[in-house]
């Protein structure tokens, strides 16, 4: 059910770029999702498949996922490691005085459209 | 193979929403209407301590309420019978969560004239709704003591971005595991500004507290 939300995002913001390009039909979206950002990539494809295909401009357009790692910052001896291995506590030297630098992301990289 | 064109767009899909959600805020400043924004998960008591709070702040401040819901009115209704205050269902459409727009038009549907207070409870979920940014002036979350002292740990984000945090259900606490000492340490570990307030909003017991703080944040915020 979130993942639905999303994509009604998604093709908002496609919609409006595509819009601004002077773009008739999209062929690929790709996304850049990070590790930790609670999205399911799968369930992300199946809604959009389900959502794009009602809108004439996103027929048959795939929705392509980079996965981008998540790493965590430990403020007590600044080093930095995979969240997802890890999680809260620090590895390097068992601090629980971390914080997620990044690995949230949840963006639209580009489009892809037919060069003709 | 068919030749594509790549166009770059690199923009976060919250990016619109925050925008929007500013404005609304920066209006409400102008107005001079507090919106609060009350999230949990299904059934740890927001309409309870929704009904509490609002009886006890009815004689200082005009107060409406805005109930978000997947598909039904029974909480608008409850609300109205047990308060007798303006209150309207916010159909989010089989989403589950309110976004600023979403937000926004729910404002215009209500009558906010001499309005000093508007409610937001958002849709029971832990996840989505500390995504979008409501515009709301404040976030606030009910955690009830059946959930566990844990969920600090597990949801962090819905806890960094509240600035209260009410623990309800104080009353079956003895049936419980639930360790309010560790439940503040992992809010603080999340966010060391959020308040913890407990509560037991079948009886009332602490709902004075919230009220206050609420009561308090509505008159800065007409400064
Ligand atoms: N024991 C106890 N039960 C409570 C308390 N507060 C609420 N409840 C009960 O918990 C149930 C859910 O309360 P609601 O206020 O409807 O919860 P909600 O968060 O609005 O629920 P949704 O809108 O469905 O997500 C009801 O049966 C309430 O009577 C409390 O302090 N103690
Ligand atoms: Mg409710
Ligand atoms: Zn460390």
């Amino acid at each position: 059910m979130h993942e639905l939300g999303i994509v009604f995002y998604i093709i908002r913001d496609v919609k409006e770029a595509a819009a601004n390009n002077h773009v008739g039909h999209v062929s690929g979206v790709v996304m850049n999702i990070g590790e930790v950002s609670t999205i399911v990539p799968e369930y992300l494809t199946d809604c959009w498949r389900w959502a794009a295909d009602k809108e004439e401009l996103l027929k048959g357009c795939e929705l392509k996922i980079n996965t981008l790692p998540a790493v965590s910052y430990c403020e007590e001896c600044g080093q930095e490691y995979p969240t997802v291995a890890h999680g809260k506590i620090c590895p390097f030297c068992g601090s629980e005085h971390t914080y997620l630098l990044r690995g949230n992301e949840v963006e639209i990289k580009e489009i892809e459209v037919p060069d003709d | 193979m068919e030749k594509v064109k790549i166009v770059e767009i690199k923009k976060s899909i919250f990016e619109n929403n925050d925008k929007q959600a500013d404005n609304l805020r920066g209006e409400l400043k102008s107005r001079g209407l507090y919106l609060l924004n009350l999230m949990s998960s299904p059934g740890s008591g927001k309409t309870t301590t929704l009904i509490q709070t609002i009886n006890l702040l009815k004689d200082k401040l005009r107060i409406a309420v805005m109930e978000a819901d997947i598909d039904s009115d029974v909480d608008a209704v409850k609300i109205k019978e047990a308060t007798g205050i303006q209150s309207i269902q916010l159909h989010t459409g089989g989403m589950c969560h309110l976004d600023a727009e979403m937000t926004r038009q729910g404002l215009d549907s209500l009558d906010t004239d001499g309005t000093d207070l508007v409610i937001l409870e958002n849709v029971g979920n832990l996840v989505c709704p500390a995504e979008f940014d409501t515009g709301a002036v404040r976030n606030a979350m009910i955690l009830s003591v059946p959930e566990g002292d844990d969920k600090p740990l597990k949801y962090p984000l819905m806890f960094s971005v509240c600035d209260v945090v009410i623990v309800n259900k104080t009353d079956v606490m003895p049936y419980f595991d639930f360790d309010l000492e560790k439940c503040r340490e992992y809010v603080r570990m999340r966010n060391p500004k959020a308040v913890v307030i407990p509560i037991c909003a079948r009886t009332g017991e602490g709902v004075d507290v919230f009220a206050s703080w609420l009561l308090n944040e509505v008159r800065n915020w007409k400064q």
